[in-house]
């Protein structure tokens, strides 16, 4: 298909440089993009990544690589970044930890304690408490959070 | 730099334009009164730089001046900043899959490949990655 593609393209004569080269790269990232949105959509999903690449239309290995090469992470990598960062927007709501868990894809709470950790560096109970430190500080302080010089020109220090 | 301005028409689009359109992630929404939140986003890879959404209300504007500030914003007057990504061919199909709208596919310049898109309230933006 990248052959075809981009045979059919060089064979016009009147078509711009640029398009003949960008053309068959820009059909090869849609493929990598989709699969990532894929993964964006269904994390929470037991997500078997063979199947994205095949999909894809790619051999497994080329396709972690060029994803690789894209994302800078492994689709493997980019799947576990993906629950991680979910999964701290759930505790700043105030989820409770074991519901986190799940409710991002992990079926062990341990394994997803300890791969937080690993990436946030703290466990997510420790996470969640100084979430609810700081939402309790925000309303009772809430220009702590702000630079001062803005919520100067904001006029909202004498409020 | 920890934070910088950019100025919105309306809170609650862009937080959706910035969020689920372009990517980033809710770091502060503080609520400041009846129409107005302090309210910052910014990108997992790059922690303690916060873009702050700034509306365009009477409240923080004398009213000549947030009037003329809109006008100026909706015609796409300020060009705000450059993103600078991995793969810009990636990530112009990712935002443009998302809805995001472009005003320049990446080409390549001599600094670098460059695309253009706008925010929800007119403010323009590069996407490039350099060399």
């Amino acid at each position: 298909m990248h052959h075809f593609v981009s045979q059919k393209f060089n064979g016009n004569k009147n078509t711009p440089k640029m398009i003949t080269e960008q053309y068959p790269r820009i059909y090869l990232y849609r493929r990598l993009v989709q699969a990532k949105l894929f993964i964006d959509a269904h994390y929470l999903d037991d997500i078997d990544l063979d199947n994205i690449a095949d999909e894809a239309c790619f051999s497994k290995f080329h396709f972690i690589r060029q994803f690789k090469n894209i994302y800078r992470k492994t689709p493997h990598q980019y799947l576990i970044f993906v629950r991680i960062e979910k999964a701290m927007e759930l505790l700043k709501a105030d989820i409770p930890v074991s519901v986190v868990c799940y409710t991002v894809g992990f079926e062990s709470l341990s394994s997803f304690s300890r791969l937080f950790k690993r990436v946030v560096g703290i466990t997510p109970s420790t996470y969640l408490m100084q979430q609810q430190i700081i939402k309790t500080q925000i309303v009772e302080s809430p220009l702590a959070f702000i630079p001062g010089c803005f919520a100067e020109k904001y006029g909202w220090l004498e409020k | 730099m920890t934070h910088v301005n950019i100025y919105v028409l309306n809170q609650d689009s862009a937080l959706d334009f910035y969020t689920n359109k372009f990517g980033l992630k809710v770091i502060m929404d503080v609520p400041m009164g009846k129409d107005t939140r302090w309210l910052t986003v910014g990108t997992p890879e790059q922690r303690g730089f916060e873009i702050n959404l700034t509306p365009i209300t009477e409240d923080l504007f004398p009213k000549e001046t947030a009037e003329a500030l809109r006008d100026l914003v909706k015609k796409g007057t300020f060009g705000v900043g450059v993103f600078t990504c991995n793969d810009v061919y990636a990530t112009y199909e990712e935002l443009k899959a998302k809805g995001v709208e472009f005003t320049k596919p990446p080409t390549k310049e001599f600094y670098g490949t460059e695309a253009l898109f706008k925010d929800d309230s007119g403010n323009w933006f590069s996407l490039a990655q350099l060399v």
